[in-house]
């Protein structure tokens, strides 16, 4: 099946790199599927995924009709290479323990939930309506992993191991949160999508909140990651568009 | 040249065949009374055409429901309808009416409590009573439950788990 470039412009690339990271983020959750510690979790997991498997497929089918190619969702999350994909680094690292899911749900959540609210007002209406949906989607997630991270933090001393450990992994990979680019800036400026700086200050009250119950001293604002939203990723992006790629790729004409 | 009565007539039919459809995960309740259909009309070219709105951005009963959809205005001889799914506005838990909120009690799930959805980030629980037995002494065991817009909680009185309708 052959492959596809979307046509970018600011607004199309915006809205990939917000679909391709809902997209991603979730189909690593989905990987807990039937794998976690205890019954509630697993569904818990798998209702985070679902919903932001629900904001993709939005996200996507609203980058198609901006496009006007005549694309359909499925052809954004199928027939494009890692290369063309624009989601954060944080997101396609691999699966990981427990912990490191919690906290990286965490940090992605504690992001999503001030950025959605801020789009609800955009300019785009249709953005903005999947803005009011996604938001109180964000404001489950938000709670459901920051509890975690404060009963982890503050567990056993494995539990607390794990959760230091994921922390010093997933820290460098925050900061491509907060980036601007002069396609970002060209939609910041026409009100369609907010400004990372409007996000800051909630996100910090967020995070220093909840690493201050959990006992975690929050990391130095150091060197970061940066590269996914221009589609420089990791190795293990390929891997897993293999997995998520290979039945529509397999067979372009199946139906379900 | 179809009269206006017969336009009526066509849409009264309409919105009845979609008023009886109801929700694959929950069959006590019609879709009219959770809030999910929007609109029934009758556009220019005769066809009908339906709006429904998702409950949550992920929720895969909305395919079942525009299919069930597409039967029941089939079956009622008014032909193949367009069924739209539109998000703005953004669908609430406000919009299930008292009969709704009565059927998710009948079915063992606890209806929404109002204004609840806009509490604090991290902060005590809300009041929900249980369904089985309407005692107040209930807990939650998890934020996320069987389907995208049920959390899973328990009754300390009666010891019974239930669902209940997450706050929107």
């Amino acid at each position: 099946m052959t492959t596809i470039a979307v046509a970018e412009t600011p607004l199309t690339l915006g809205l990939l790199r917000l679909a391709d990271t809902a997209l991603v983020h979730s189909h690593r959750l989905s990987e807990w599927c039937g794998h976690a510690p205890m019954l509630e979790e697993d569904l818990a997991l798998a209702n985070i995924a679902l919903d932001l498997l629900g904001q993709a497929r939005a996200l996507y089918t609203h980058a198609a009709a901006v496009e006007g190619a005549g694309r359909t969702e499925d052809d954004l999350a199928y027939r494009r290479d890692a290369p063309q994909f624009r989601n954060v680094l944080m997101a396609e690292l691999p699966r990981g323990d427990f912990a490191f899911t919690i906290l990286r749900g965490f940090l992605l959540a504690a992001h999503a939930l001030p950025f959605w609210q801020a789009t609800a007002g955009s300019r785009d209406a249709t953005l903005a309506a999947i803005a009011a949906k996604a938001e109180k989607e964000a404001a489950y997630h938000v709670r459901h992993c920051g509890e975690w991270v404060i009963r982890l933090g503050d567990g056993t001393g494995e539990s607390r191991r794990r959760m230091l450990e994921a922390l010093d992994t997933l820290w460098p990979f925050t900061g491509e949160l907060f980036e601007v680019d002069d396609a970002d800036r060209a939609v910041i400026a026409d009100g369609i999508l907010p400004d990372p700086a409007v996000v800051r200050a909630p996100w910090d009250a967020t995070i220093d909140r909840v690493f201050a119950e959990a006992g975690l001293d929050r990391p130095a604002e150091g060197w970061m990651q940066s590269g996914g939203r221009w589609g420089r990723h990791t190795e293990h992006l390929g891997h897993l568009l293999a997995v998520m790629q290979h039945l529509p790729r397999a067979y372009p004409d199946a139906t379900w | 040249m179809v009269s206006l009565s017969d336009r009526d007539r066509t849409l009264a039919a309409a919105r009845a065949a979609c008023a009886r459809v109801v929700d694959p995960e929950i069959p006590t309740l019609s879709i009219a009374d959770l809030g999910v259909l929007r609109d029934v009309r009758l556009g220019a070219d005769g066809v009908i055409e339906v709006d429904i709105t998702p409950t949550y951005s992920g929720c895969p009963a909305m395919r079942a429901i525009a299919l069930d959809i597409e039967a029941a205005i089939e079956a009622a001889g008014l032909g193949r309808p367009r069924v739209s799914l539109v998000l703005t506005p953004a669908w609430t838990t406000d919009w299930i009416t008292p009969a709704g909120r009565e059927a998710l009690r009948r079915a063992g799930i606890a209806p929404p409590t109002p204004g609840a959805g806009r509490r604090a980030l991290f902060g005590a629980d809300e009041l929900v009573p249980c369904p089985r037995c309407g005692a107040t002494d209930t807990e939650k065991l998890s934020e996320f439950g069987s389907t995208a817009c049920k959390a899973l909680w328990r009754c300390r009185a009666c010891r019974e788990p239930f669902d209940y309708f997450k706050c929107h």
